[in-house]
């Protein structure tokens, strides 16, 4: 136990912590929406994570990213973040129409709906780490060799942005990553937070969380809210995974997992199936386990993690905000 | 896939209807044909990349688990997702009062073990089973990946990731050699130079392994079956099919999915205890989380509640990937589609349990009785 390095570095610890809590947050969005309309834990969702970061990794180097400067990279950036989040939103509707929507004609137990969700996620992640297969079987797996080769190893980000020093928060100097990823989040929560609150189809989303059936007999279309709901919870875990390719540089085809159970983490932690519940987790846990990292030692960061997630179910079970995303306006 | 089931169950009433002597004979023969496995080497079913002896050991030691599992998830309802922890402590209890600590024989180590594993299963059940069921899994998940992290971090106690080597294996005696069965085509050969020495339980033979965990598999199967049929197996049915109305009947729910859990414990205890004496050696890496998924597989595929199902699945999860060594790369790829495609089409398991069976069809009936023949 180590208090004065967190004491010294208390501001830089806080805001990578941040950071890192936000990318959380975005990915709970997803945990916490499905959740809300289906009761149902899409344990898929860490893949449609990974899936959008590599579309956003493929797209960036079919552009040329590398050799790209000063308003290239800004331009490139969006393109990248627009792109994982259709390419996320994509698998995410994939996914849906494959693995859940038969299991919700039939009326299956919700443990049944978790193996299918278990078995969506091992089909996902394997078939990007064999993704070199059809290519060679085609014979152009030679030309394709940056976007296929070596398909268990990480893939990296491709767009050089150097980390610049931006600006002082007490002793901790934030730098330009740090601000592209905080601000976009930001950004995007008041977003959707707006827009759950104050549009049609979200007011449609949170009748159907409330009372799916006195929502259908008001005329909502169920099949078509469940499938914004992945659209949405997809595109947030899209515009998450080029975040993290911002902060780590890299993406694997497993590197799902660990932060898809996180962000599940930082969902219940707010209170499943409460959107502003997912935030306050995702920024709540990204801080506390960098504060544990720094007290523990980063072998302990993960532990720190899970701890946190038992000892709030103990004293809240219902999380932090509560549950339902009906009930709680958003 | 239906015919698959009413196959098995036209078996079973079958065998129901033999007269007694019948069926102990049948049941005689098929315990000694699945012990002599190891020595017949049947062709089909023989693995030829990698040795048969120590796949069947595997099957073994994964139907343990898959009986145990089958006790929290089939009988009592809680979905544990972090099975792989209790595993791990088994075998580590084992690893580090056998080898890296003290030197007690493995005798000793093995109730150890289990004692330990049943005091960790208390320990993250008291609080944990209070809260509902979906966060219940999510909990063990974390749950088994702290362990996982605690293993490689807690160096002074577990070795961290070189892991622990020299464990000690069972006592044994060496009585006489057994020759094995080769098979050419459909004509079988004694194969003398290949031979299983009765009860030597050293490195490279893993058929007294095998044997050993077969006859845990037959003792914890007589009291899973014995504990089902009794006051706390009704009590754990009543349990999982709607808590409220058990805790009206005067069940104490809490204190028997508190027993499920700890019994299931103890049961992944044992079996992590076997994994251990039989690699001798063990580190971190052995228990990823990707285990107590496969483990859950397992449960799921065999039906949940049919102890023989889920002792099927846990066979044939672990046999098939050996068997189809040529597809390894692929494998995991297989195994979620086959997952998603059971899931769609066959959301009972391959065999569910009887009374299920029984369930469901009279709710068809009384469907058809309420609603007419054509809305069934």
């Amino acid at each position: 136990m180590d208090f004065s390095l967190l004491f010294n570095h208390f501001w830089e610890f806080t805001i990578t912590g941040l950071a890192f809590g936000a990318i959380y947050a975005l990915i709970a969005l997803g945990y916490t929406l499905v959740y809300g309309v289906l009761r149902l834990i899409n344990f898929a969702h860490s893949e449609v994570f990974m899936w959008g970061g590599f579309a956003a990794v493929w797209v960036l180097l079919a552009f040329g990213a590398s050799q790209a400067s000063g308003l290239g990279i800004v331009g490139l950036l969006v393109v990248a973040f627009a792109t994982a989040m259709a390419a996320s939103a994509l698998v995410a509707l994939g996914l849906e129409f494959v693995a859940y929507r038969p299991l919700r004609k039939r009326n299956s137990p919700p443990l049944i709906a978790l193996i299918s969700a278990i078995g969506a996620s091992y089909t996902l992640s394997e078939t990007m780490g064999l993704r070199d297969k059809p290519f060679k079987l085609l014979g152009i797996d030679n030309k394709m060799v940056d976007y296929v080769g070596r398909p268990r190893e990480a893939s990296p980000f491709g767009l050089n942005i150097e980390t610049k020093r931006l600006f002082h928060v007490f002793d901790y100097q934030v730098s330009n990553k740090d601000l592209i990823v905080l601000g976009s989040a930001i950004v995007m929560m008041i977003l959707l937070d707006q827009f759950m609150q104050r549009s049609r189809l979200g007011r449609g989303i949170r009748a159907v969380a409330q009372d799916p059936e006195s929502a259908a007999m008001m005329g909502v279309n169920r099949d078509r809210v469940i499938r914004l709901t992945f659209v949405i919870g997809g595109a947030m875990a899209g515009a998450a995974a080029v975040m993290y390719l911002l902060k780590v540089e890299q993406i694997r085809y497993n590197s799902g997992f660990l932060l898809g159970v996180k962000a599940f983490t930082a969902a219940v932690l707010g209170g499943i199936g409460n959107l502003r519940g997912a935030l306050l987790g995702g920024f709540i846990l990204g801080v506390a386990e960098n504060y544990g990292q720094a007290i523990f030692g980063g072998q302990w960061k993960d532990v720190v993690a899970f701890t946190l997630l038992v000892v709030i179910l103990l004293f809240r079970p219902t999380g932090l905000l509560g549950e339902s995303l009906g009930k709680a306006r958003a | 896939m239906n015919a698959v089931s009413s196959f098995f169950h036209g078996i079973g009433d079958r065998f129901r209807g033999l007269p007694r002597w019948a069926r102990i004979v049948l049941m005689v023969a098929a315990v000694v044909f699945v012990y002599f496995l190891p020595i017949l080497n049947p062709p089909l079913i023989t693995t030829t990349d990698s040795d048969f002896g120590a796949v069947l050991f595997t099957c073994a030691m994964y139907a343990l688990v898959a009986i145990g599992l089958n006790i929290v998830i089939g009988y009592a309802g809680l979905l544990d997702l972090g099975y792989i922890g209790f595993f791990a402590i088994g075998a580590y209890t084992v690893g580090v009062l056998g080898s890296q600590h003290a030197k007690l024989p493995l005798l000793l180590c093995i109730p150890a073990a289990m004692v330990v594993t049943l005091i960790s299963g208390v320990i993250l059940g008291a609080p944990t089973l209070r809260v509902r069921g979906d966060y219940l899994a999510i909990v063990t998940l974390g749950f088994g990946e702290i362990v996982r992290l605690i293993l490689i971090n807690a160096g002074g106690l577990t070795n961290g990731n070189r892991g622990i080597s020299n464990i000690p294996t069972p006592p044994g005696v060496d009585l006489f050699e057994i020759p094995k069965i080769r098979w050419e085509g459909l004509t079988a050969f004694v194969d003398l130079d290949n031979t299983t020495t009765f009860l030597k339980f050293g490195v490279t033979d893993s058929v007294p392994y095998y044997w050993l965990a077969l006859t845990l598999v037959g003792v914890v199967l007589f009291l899973d079956w014995r504990m089902q049929n009794s006051r706390v197996g009704r009590a754990w049915e009543a349990t999982r099919e709607d808590e409220d109305a058990a805790e009206l009947m005067g069940v104490p729910t809490f204190r028997f999915k508190l027993l499920a859990f700890a019994t299931g414990a103890a049961i992944g205890g044992l079996s992590g205890a076997l994994f251990a004496t039989k690699q001798q050696f063990i580190n971190p890496d052995n228990f990823t989380i990707l285990y107590s998924v496969l483990f859950v597989a397992m449960v799921v595929v065999g039906g949940q509640g049919n102890r023989w199902g889920v002792i099927l699945a846990a066979a044939l999860l672990t046999w098939a990937p050996e068997k189809f060594r040529f597809l390894s790369d692929a494998r995991f790829l297989l195994f979620g589609l086959a997952l998603m495609a059971l899931a769609i089409f066959r959301p009972q398991g391959l065999l569910p349990p009887r009374r299920s069976v029984r369930a469901s069809k009279a709710d068809a009936e009384t469907e058809v009785l309420e609603e007419g023949v054509a809305r069934a």
